[in-house]
């Protein structure tokens, strides 16, 4: 069975051989001469081309460079100007203009003068920053963002209002311990002058312990807060009257040592 | 009725008793109405002491008056004829014999000139001042004037050197007026000193001066805040509480060398108010230790700590009675603060004052038996008044009615006297005054003053 199917391709094969022979009979005939030149005058020669003249980039920052490149044709004598001068046929040249300048080139050459012009232009540096925003001190921020909790006569415990206060100074603490992880607060506690000055002395504490653990379950350091008790030692005002024994009943927050 | 009235009487007296017995307390510490009746005669002085008499006697006369141990005979009703030496006496003659409602003849000054009315003196205090070796001179005698006989009269004849300045004729007038309390059984306090806080440099430190405002002068300087004084009962020692470490503590200094001694102070917010006990060898002081101030005992150096108090309340001013034993402090464990009393180991705590107002500075009597202390009962808060207690009874006497604020009353080593703290001349300021509340004299004027303590 082999055999016979083998013999068949060959056949065929013979076939296709033959019949690509059969087509090989008429050749084609020679072209014909070319025509004789024409009498011309005697040529004249091309002007010179500036195939290329162009400044990268096109606009720089003052300080910075732009690099002219060109290349030029059919020219003998090739400048640059401003403040270049002449140059060879192809180049480039790095350039540091102080403002925008237009380059121009010019080409001579037997055939005549071509010019072309690149640009560069240069750009006032952005101003530098401003100094950053001054940033407010630890002793500002505590200043500013944390306000005194007041207190009842010879009490210690902590009023609504000065719930809310402690609330708020909270918050404040937290934030500006983070960004003055090293610092830390003296809570101070003070007294109107109408107690002795003895048991004032205790009452303060009480008051800067209070205001100091309310503050804690709130979330601020403990280790961040270290009470003082000064009593009546330090007033902020002194007249005898509710008014300002009000504001010397109270816990302020200082700066720690 | 008639079954009735029986019944009512006694209460009636009873209460009579009662409003008489105002002055209960201090009759105990000053003594009965019965006082020596003393006539002070001014001295003259020969030579160039006699620029020096003024001081002399100004000061001769405000020790003695100020003592509190005598009623001082006016003036005005002393005789014409004043002895300057025990010679210059002269026993009258015998009247003439035969001639009724005879009186002796008079040969000169004699004792009767003084004895007898108006000048209705016990005893005399005369003398004179004369310069020796350029120095000040005083010749100075006491003399009884009841006496019948001039050579039993005489109890004592002294003299008295000096410079010849006023600081000298001072210095003598002290010696010579000491010589004459002690006499009577008085304490003298010209050696003892007063303890004080000024703020006159710009900051509260520690000053001393005499009992009679002289020779002011600083024994700390911390630039901060010191408070609180307390001297040891020998003296050598002065504990305060400072803000000179930040947080208020206690330091103590010796008073011989001006140098600070170690104390160890307990890690606390606030160690303050210090006592010493009697023996000088432990003291009390209050600490927030364990949270609220409260009381507790040391040792000299601060070692040894015992805690004597335990309440959740704002306990200080501890001060050991001068007997020992005994501990008043105050405390706000009923409210607003009181004064209490416990044991020295912590036991049997009594509140002594009523729970009216507010009290506070208890200070024992030498005796041991009465504490002075600030009080405002009776006024709104904040209005201090001084006061006595006789502590077995709990009885009071007010000495100060509303003249400013008069706080921190220190006894003076007499126990006749009281320093004091007292804004009513428009600023605080300390004052002296017998402890019935009279001859009241103002120590200081420059900066602010207070806080005193009367030592040794």
């Amino acid at each position: 069975m082999l055999t016979k199917k083998y013999v068949a391709a060959l056949l065929l094969s013979f076939a296709i051989l033959f019949a690509a022979g059969c087509k090989k009979k008429a050749p084609a005939p020679p072209p014909p001469p070319p025509p004789p030149p024409a009498e011309a005058p005697a040529p004249k020669p091309n002007p010179p081309m500036i195939t290329l003249f162009a400044a990268e980039p096109g606009t720089i920052e003052r300080g910075q460079s732009s690099t002219l490149k060109w290349a030029v044709e059919g020219a003998d004598d090739i400048t640059i100007e401003p403040g270049i001068g002449r140059v060879s046929a192809n180049g480039s040249r790095q350039v540091f203009p102080s403002s925008t300048t237009t380059y121009t080139l010019i080409a001579r050459g037997p055939g005549g003068e071509a010019r072309r012009t690149a640009t560069v232009n240069v750009t006032a540096p952005p101003p530098p920053p401003p100094p950053p925003a001054p940033k407010a001190t630890f002793e500002e921020r505590l200043a500013r963002e944390v306000q005194d909790a007041f207190f009842d006569y010879d009490k210690s415990n902590i009023r609504d209002d000065a719930r809310a206060t402690l609330t708020r100074n909270a918050d404040a603490l937290k934030a500006i311990f983070r960004d003055f992880p090293d610092r830390s607060v003296s809570v101070e506690g003070h007294c109107d002058e109408r107690g002795s000055a003895e048991y004032n002395l205790g009452l303060g504490d009480r008051r800067a312990t209070s205001a100091k653990e309310f503050l804690v379950q709130l979330g601020v350091p403990a280790d961040k807060l270290r009470t003082i008790s000064y009593g009546k030692e330090r007033p902020q005002c002194t007249e005898s009257n509710e008014s300002c024994w009000q504001r010397n009943r109270r816990a302020h927050f200082a700066p720690g040592q | 009725m008639r079954r009735i009235l029986p019944w009512l009487t006694p209460l009636v007296l009873g209460a009579l008793f009662l409003a008489s017995g105002q002055q209960e307390v201090i009759i105990k510490v000053m003594g009965g109405a019965q006082k020596p009746a003393l006539a002070v005669p001014d001295f003259r002085g020969g030579g160039d002491a006699a620029q020096h008499t003024g001081v002399f006697n100004e000061t001769l006369y405000t020790d003695l008056d100020e003592s509190g141990l005598f009623t001082m005979v006016a003036k005005s009703m002393f005789p014409l004829a004043v002895p300057q030496r025990p010679e210059d006496f002269r026993a009258p003659l015998p009247p003439p014999p035969r001639r009724k409602d005879a009186q002796p003849q008079r040969q000169g000054p004699w004792l009767t000139d003084w004895s007898a009315p108006p000048a209705n003196a016990s005893h005399l205090a005369f003398g004179y001042l004369a310069v020796q070796n350029e120095q000040l001179v005083l010749f100075g005698w006491l003399f009884d004037v009841t006496q019948q006989d001039v050579s039993n009269a005489q109890l004592f004849g002294k003299r008295y050197f000096g410079p010849l300045s006023a600081d000298g004729a001072r210095k003598v007038a002290h010696e010579f007026a000491s010589d004459i309390i002690v006499q009577f059984g008085g304490a003298p306090l010209t050696a003892s000193k007063i303890y004080f806080i000024s703020d006159r440099t710009g900051f509260k430190e520690v000053w001393s001066m005499n009992p009679d405002g002289s020779e002011q002068k600083q024994l700390t300087n911390y630039r901060s805040i010191c408070t609180t004084p307390a001297v040891s009962a020998d003296g050598t020692r002065l504990a305060f509480t400072t803000y000179a470490r930040v947080n208020p503590m206690i330091f103590i200094h010796s008073l011989e060398t001006g140098r600070r001694l170690p104390f160890y102070n307990q890690v606390a917010s606030m160690n303050a108010t210090p006592a010493f006990t009697p023996d000088g060898r432990q003291v009390l002081y209050a600490s927030t230790a364990s949270g609220y101030a409260q009381i507790y005992i040391a040792n000299a150096d601060g070692s040894g700590v015992r805690r004597l108090s335990n309440v959740r309340a704002i306990e200080v001013e501890p001060k050991v009675s001068p007997k020992g034993g005994e501990v008043v402090f105050v405390s706000g464990r009923s409210g607003p603060q009181q004064i209490y009393k416990m044991n020295l180991d912590g036991a049997n705590v009594e509140r002594l004052t009523t729970g009216e107002g507010e009290a506070s500075n208890p200070a024992w009597h030498p005796s041991g038996e009465v504490i002075a202390f600030a009080w405002t009962r009776g006024f709104e808060p904040g209005n201090w008044n001084l006061f006595l207690m006789d502590v077995a009874s709990r009885r009071v006497d007010q000495l100060t009615h509303g003249a400013g604020r008069n706080e921190n009353p220190s006894w003076a080593p007499d126990g006749r006297h009281l320093a004091f703290s007292s804004n009513r001349s428009g600023s605080s300021q300390i004052w002296t005054m017998l402890a019935d509340g009279t001859k009241l004299r103002r120590l200081t004027s420059q900066g602010r003053n207070e806080k005193p303590v009367w030592g040794k």
